[in-house]
């Protein structure tokens, strides 16, 4: 298990445990929850981490990545 | 305890009238349908104890209600709070989605039916999706929420008269079985079952309202619901969308810092090329010194001539220098409407084709280090055109931190357009040394006045999270209409403060506090800055107007050292009296009065430690100011290495103390 702030590109990861309350609840009306998976399509260098999840993309910043725990696919 | 009306807008409707509510996520186009329901006749009152503002009018007997656009209801932001409390104060809700981003805009649809209002959808855009090859089956979609949903092209009108005929047919959706036992249950002790859901969901301030306490079970129900959306979605959406490879490509390049920078500084030099030299230069020598100056002035002055005399004190308050009737209206639709109009264009440019949140994204890095998020890129890059502008446009900044921040920033360092052509002209005279000298100077002042505010405030700035819609080419229209309502609405807010500001101004000046003033910071001028007597003059006429403090340097001869270290004083130096007023009127009086004294004293303090400098190391030559400037730089690199030690032991300490 990692942080989502550790991904490279091109990995596909299924969400495990978001831990802040209010993040968690914010990711998941943009369909970022528990056990959805996700691409990671670009790491911008010590900034944002772009993921895409079906045809939406969405830009995360690092602190909110590294609260969110994924697996590899 | 109280009822839901009492803690939403008051409109006066006549007995009987519906409240008809627009929901919407932000961009979602619902301001169209707003429009295309009430007409001209507009109300817009500030929502209590928020900076939002709620438009109001009326479709034939009922009144109409805007929201901010929202992602969902609860109480992350003051947006989803004025949301949250006008929908639970409905009778209908119209829901605008975009039929692009279905997924994203069902969950807050799904929300707002869980709420038991009755709804009706607009599926907006829909011409856009079905171009794009992304089939939607609209009557199947409606037949799974339980409620009408309309197909619509808001932006030409088409399917309204369609949503118009339906709109009364709005009716309560379906929830989830599990979700609605629930809510049965809570109703018993709650009087309607949209506070019970929010009261289900965790929401504080609903709870308290009913002497209850929060249920934890927000998550639950946000996954189902999530869930439940996915779900429709599979069902009633074909996609067999191509997406142009350019475009990705294209979008990829942008947000990479090794490509979006250059990509954003082209950009950015078009939006100079076209704002700063044609707008500021050609059209603004119209409207200014042609038309408002050369006709209008005269003109005014010649009426009210003939019942005051202009050196009278009612006189100079009306027709003056700073007069309200001639200097305000001068100001305003003279010089700011041109600018204020073209830096909106090109926001609109930015935003309609996507490009804005992946500038946004790029720009995160930098703006986390200094207490913000990618977000507040658009106050900043407005700030070049008119720091009351982006001032009033802090208000989307997710906290008040970053409120604070921003704010504070774009009063100190941002040089507003007015400024800069000022500013450009005088360093086209003093070589590319002191220019690099100038610049670095002001970027210095930036990361550090950040990094400490960063520092020193207490609580924690929101993420970026924000999704980015496909590249697409701007629609022309919307980038008109956008472009036309935004300047519009400024100038509507601005123009009271510009002539509060210039009655202020002018009061200053008739009581002899002006003059007084100059006399005052004299001393300081010549002795700390190394500066002329007259520059004191020069400073404080940047009060009224930063332009006028500028250009009050051009008369002087000075030399190459000091043209900068007097312009890097002017562009710390307080703001316009306008954007004083804002600010004053988005912050406490206090946290006002303590940024508007910082800025003199980090202005003259900033412009002194230049000046000290170069008597120290000397400041003739090429090669001395960039010495200075590389001190100042390694003086502030010094502070944020302290700083972020500082940093780490504070973070250190309390994880001990939680130990």
């Amino acid at each position: 298990m990692v942080t989502l702030d550790k991904v490279k590109r091109g990995q596909s990861v299924t969400i495990n445990l978001i831990q802040n309350e209010s993040v968690r609840s914010q990711a998941i009306r943009f369909g970022i929850a528990t056990g959805e998976s996700v691409t990671c399509e670009e790491v911008i260098p010590a900034g944002p981490i772009v993921i895409r999840k079906n045809r939406q993309l969405i830009a995360l910043g690092r602190h909110l990545a590294k609260e969110i725990n994924v697996n590899l696919n | 305890m109280s009822n839901c009306h009492n803690c939403s807008v008051q409109i006066d409707l006549p007995e009987g009238a519906k409240r008809i509510v627009l929901v919407g996520n932000p961009n979602a186009g619902q301001s169209v349908f707003f429009n295309h329901l009430t007409g001209m006749y507009v109300d817009v009152s500030n929502y209590p104890g928020t900076t939002l503002e709620i438009s109001h009018g009326l479709y034939h007997k009922d009144g109409v209600i805007d929201t901010p656009g929202v992602y969902g209801i609860s109480s992350f932001n003051d947006e989803e709070r004025v949301a949250r409390d006008v929908i639970l104060s409905a009778d209908i809700v119209l829901n605008v989605v975009n039929a692009l981003y279905l997924e994203r805009d069902l969950f807050l649809t799904q929300q707002v039916i869980d709420t038991g209002v009755p709804v009706i959808v607009a599926l907006n855009m829909s011409d856009e999706a079905e171009k794009q090859g992304l089939k939607i089956d609209h009557q199947f979609l409606s037949k799974l929420l339980g409620v009408p949903v309309i197909p619509t092209v808001a932006v030409q009108k088409k399917g309204l008269d369609e949503l118009k005929a339906n709109l009364y047919k709005a009716r309560p959706g379906i929830t989830d079985p599990e979700l609605h036992k629930q809510l049965d249950q809570l109703c018993q002790q709650v009087p309607s079952r949209g506070e019970a859901l929010l009261i289900l969901e965790g929401d504080d301030s609903i709870a308290q309202r009913h002497g209850l306490k929060p249920m934890d079970q927000r998550e639950e129900i946000y996954l189902a619901r999530r869930h439940g959306v996915n779900q429709i979605i599979e069902q009633v959406v074909t996609d067999v969308r191509k997406y142009s490879r350019f475009a990705n490509t294209l979008s990829r390049l942008m947000i990479k810092p090794l490509t979006g920078i250059p990509i954003l500084l082209i950009a950015l030099y078009a939006m100079y090329q076209i704002i700063g030299v044609f707008v500021a230069g050609t059209v603004v020598g119209f409207t200014e010194e042609t038309i408002m100056i050369g006709y209008y002035e005269q003109f005014v002055r010649s009426v009210v001539g003939i019942y005051f005399n202009e050196t009278s004190i009612l006189g100079s308050i009306l027709i003056g220098e700073f007069g309200i009737l001639t200097m305000t209206f001068t100001y305003v639709l003279g010089l700011l409407l041109p600018l204020v109009a073209g830096f909106y264009l090109f926001l609109a440019l930015f935003e309609d084709s996507g490009y804005l949140p992946r500038i946004a994204t790029l720009a995160d890095r930098v703006l986390t280090s200094i207490g913000l998020n990618g977000r507040a890129i658009i106050p900043l890059i407005l700030g070049l055109g008119c720091v009351t502008m982006a001032t009033i446009t802090t208000r989307m900044l997710g906290s008040e931190r970053e409120k604070r921040i921003a704010i504070f920033l774009l009063g100190l360092v941002i040089p507003c357009s007015a400024q800069l052509g000022v500013i450009a002209g005088m360093l086209a005279f003093v070589g590319p040394s002191f220019v690099a000298l100038y610049a670095l100077v002001i970027l210095a002042v930036l990361a550090i006045v950040g990094k400490i505010m960063n520092t020193v405030l207490s609580g924690q700035s929101s993420d970026l999270l924000i999704d980015l819609p496909p590249l697409r080419i701007p629609r022309i229209k919307n980038v008109i209409t956008k472009t036309f309502t935004k300047t519009y609405h400024f100038i509507k807010e601005a123009f009271p403060l510009f002539a509060l500001g210039a009655l202020i101004v002018s009061l200053l000046q008739v009581g002899g506090i002006l003059t007084y003033l100059q006399n005052v910071l004299a001393p300081l001028t010549v002795n700390w800055l190394g500066l002329p007597k007259e520059t004191a003059t020069a400073f404080i006429m940047g009060i009224v107007r930063r332009d006028f403090g500028a250009a009050g340097l051009s008369d002087l001869m000075l030399t190459p050292l000091q043209t900068v270290v007097s312009l890097i004083t002017i562009t710390l130096f307080v703001p316009c009296i306008a954007s004083i007023i804002v600010i004053f009127k988005e912050r406490s009086k206090k946290e006002a009065g303590i940024m508007w004294a910082s800025t003199w004293v980090i202005a003259f303090l900033v412009g002194g430690i230049v000046a000290q400098l170069a008597r120290l190391l000397g400041g003739d030559t090429s090669m001395q100011a960039l010495i200075i400037a590389g001190v100042v730089w390694i003086v502030v690199g010094i502070v944020i290495i302290g700083l972020n030690i500082y940093q780490k032991r504070a973070n250190s300490l309390t994880l001990l103390k939680q130990a």
